[in-house]
């Protein structure tokens, strides 16, 4: 936990504070002729909240896939704490320190709540074959250490049932258990994929707590898409918008509500 | 009837929870240490039954290594076959007369018994000790080459594409008559007559190998590599890499998002599948004397498959239960039907339609019993999701009673 705690620091000092934490430039994504992102730049500072909105099917989650490593970027660069991270393997993004939800939860149904936080440990442990067979004094601690630090993570997001089966676990409780389950690999940038999808106002409420406890207590920074325009407004320092695969508009909550492009985007043009 | 099953299930696990399970597990030990001596006072032939019980130790352990691949990692693995066969033809050039040249026709001799008759035995003569330890890696190691090219493959490609395999692999030591994939002029593999004698099982520090007619030896060294490998898969199984195996089951894109190189946890499975695999390959290339083409045969992947879906997929103990249940069925109970068609004036043998049996009985599990005979916590509710009680699940105390399912 310790560890964990003191991670932010000397990323900090690497990019001499000022610096972004993640850096895409010039991001496009292209499914045969279908232009899904074109040429966003977008970045995000130390220890920042940002959120990213616009209207379905304008190619947020699109470009949340290209970040994480899941989809390759047709062209474009993405920089992480320092690295160039662009179309890396989605494991060894997360072992960089960058790690996701998804926007249809996908928990590893039939394990524990518990054994999908330690699963979401998996790069930041380092037992070898020989010692999980012989069963080493390393890996007996290892493994001791990453059933607290779970029960610890569960704790975080506020998940009491901590042997139950994930698939077993009420929505709201799956929501948390995928932001745990991230938090496993000691991010030190979180993004969160429509993670109030199907909340209610508290639990939103909760979850935005939870979000700034994040950026207070660990230092992480947190990359959001979000419908709820509440929580957006609430939580970002600095919030871009998409609207078909292209960056309209991006600022402060204030700015981006007066944008007349923006309202255009999700209102519809009054021509 | 699902209430009785239910009660049943209580009830089992109220039997096992009085004792700790090293207990349990010292319990099954002596036991299977004991049986020869049980069977030779109760039962009048106990050789045939003894027989019966080393072929399927070989069984259970190819089980349990098809288990991790497809009970585990969720790789459907039709082509099981191929790593029995590579651990067999490693005993067979590792501890017969084949290589008759090597060494100057004075053979290799490393721990065993090196005097015929006439000086030297020919050939490459390693201890069964050691084999089994060599023929494993290697079979790991090709158990990663047939790997890699199905990375990208799930579900039914997959499965045909191992299943291609599980062809492919005999066909090759078939036709190994004069040198491996046309490289050189060496016989390794007789073509259809195959490889025999192979050495019989000697221990290292003793220089009388079992006679073929001590069935109990041989029992004893099936028993010995069979706890060795359920040690090896409880350590696995309870390991961050058996964790990464179900979570790459249970989502690829999620797990690949949680830090799991996709592409080395599979190759894992794939090569402790395959070392298993080769384990018993040796084990029974020595029993039963001979390394043949004819044995490595489809039938048998999918027999090993049965095993482990009638067993409980994903379950160690599912798997050893269906293991023995089926190869016990095959080897020592259907044989001794053999005699019953005739009684009802049908003229055939009932061993000649054993494939048949086990597809009628494989049916009937599929109706009544998805899951396997001790399923996997996991499977279970995977299966029957739909039947779970909302109810029984938000209880208040509902996570010790989880837990309890799981370890069933």
């Amino acid at each position: 936990m310790t560890e964990q705690r003191t991670e932010p620091a000397p990323a900090a000092a690497t990019n001499g504070g000022g610096g972004a934490l993640l850096e895409a430039s010039h991001i496009s994504k292209v499914f045969g002729g279908l232009v899904a992102v074109n040429d966003v730049e977008f970045r995000v500072p130390q220890k920042a909240i940002v959120s990213l909105i616009g209207p379905n099917g304008a190619g947020k989650t699109t470009f949340f896939n290209c970040l994480t490593g899941l989809y390759r970027p047709t062209t474009g660069r993405v920089t992480f704490d320092g690295a160039d991270i662009t179309a890396k393997r989605a494991d060894l993004v997360t072992r960089a320190g960058i790690a996701r939800t998804f926007q249809n939860i996908k928990l590893f149904r039939t394990m524990s709540a518990i054994e999908n936080v330690q699963v979401g440990m998996h790069s930041r442990m380092r037992s070898r074959f020989t010692g999980m067979v012989l069963r080493t004094p390393f890996n007996r601690r290892e493994e001791r250490e990453s059933h607290e630090k779970a029960r610890e993570l569960l704790k975080f997001v506020g998940l009491r049932r901590h042997d139950e089966l994930a698939m077993n676990l009420p929505y709201g409780d799956q929501r948390r258990l995928e932001i745990a389950r991230a938090l496993g690999s000691d991010p030190k940038l979180l993004l969160l994929d429509e993670p109030t999808a199907g909340m209610n106002p508290q639990e939103s409420e909760e979850l935005r707590r939870l979000m700034e406890t994040l950026r207070s207590e660990r230092g992480v920074s947190v990359l959001l898409i979000e419908h709820d325009m509440k929580v957006v407004m609430n939580v970002s320092d600095h919030i871009t918008v998409l609207d078909h695969g292209e960056k309209i508009a991006e600022g402060s909550p204030a700015e981006v509500r007066s944008n007349p492009r923006v309202i255009e985007a999700y209102l519809g043009s009054q021509a | 009837m699902s209430t009785a099953v239910a009660s049943l299930r209580t009830n089992a696990a109220n039997v096992r929870r009085l004792l700790p399970n090293w207990v349990w597990a010292l319990v099954f030990i002596v036991l299977a240490i004991l049986y020869p001596t049980i069977i030779n006072a109760m039962v009048s032939a106990p050789d045939d039954l003894l027989d019966a019980s080393i072929q399927t130790l070989a069984y259970v352990i190819m089980a349990l290594g098809l288990n991790i691949v497809v009970g585990f990692a969720g790789l459907l693995d039709l082509g099981y076959v191929a790593f029995y066969a590579i651990g067999a033809f490693v005993v067979g050039w590792l501890g017969s007369q084949q290589f008759a040249d090597v060494n100057g026709g004075n053979g290799i001799h490393v721990l065993v018994p090196g005097q015929g008759l006439s000086g030297p035995t020919p050939g490459i003569h390693i201890n069964f000790f050691f084999v089994i330890f060599i023929a494993a890696t290697f079979t790991a190691l090709w158990g990663v080459i047939l790997g890699a090219p199905t990375l990208r493959l799930r579900g039914d490609y997959l499965a045909i594409v191992t299943l291609a395999f599980g062809e492919i692999v005999p066909r090759v030591f078939e036709n190994s008559t004069s040198g491996i994939f046309g490289i050189g002029s060496t016989d390794f593999s007789n073509g259809r007559q195959g490889i025999t004698p192979i050495d019989k099982i000697n221990l290292p520090w003793s220089n009388t190998p079992f006679s073929s007619l001590d069935l109990e030896k041989y029992y004893y060294v099936g028993l010995a590599m069979l706890v060795l490998v359920i040690f090896f898969n409880i350590r696995l199984r309870d390991s961050r890499l058996g964790r990464a195996w179900i979570a790459v089951r249970e989502d690829e894109v999620a797990a690949a998002a949680m830090g799991v190189n996709l592409v080395r946890t599979k190759l894992w499975a794939y090569a402790i599948g395959a070392a298993l695999g080769g384990f018993a390959g040796v084990f029974l290339g020595s029993v039963n004397n001979t390394v043949n083409v004819d044995q490595f045969e489809f039938g048998l992947s999918v027999f090993i498959l049965c095993m482990v879906i009638i067993g409980g997929m994903g379950n160690i103990w599912g798997v050893i239960l269906g293991a023995v249940v089926l190869s016990m069925m095959n080897r020592f109970g259907l044989p001794k039907l053999n005699g019953v068609p005739e009684k009802f004036g049908l003229d055939f043998d009932v061993t000649s339609v054993n494939f048949g049996i086990f597809g009628f009985f494989l049916l009937v599990m599929m109706v009544l019993r998805p899951e396997g005979f001790i399923p996997s916590g996991r499977r279970k509710l995977e299966l029957r999701e739909a039947e779970i009680d909302e109810a029984d699940h938000i209880g208040a105390e509902s996570d010790r009673q989880v837990y309890e399912v799981r370890q069933a």
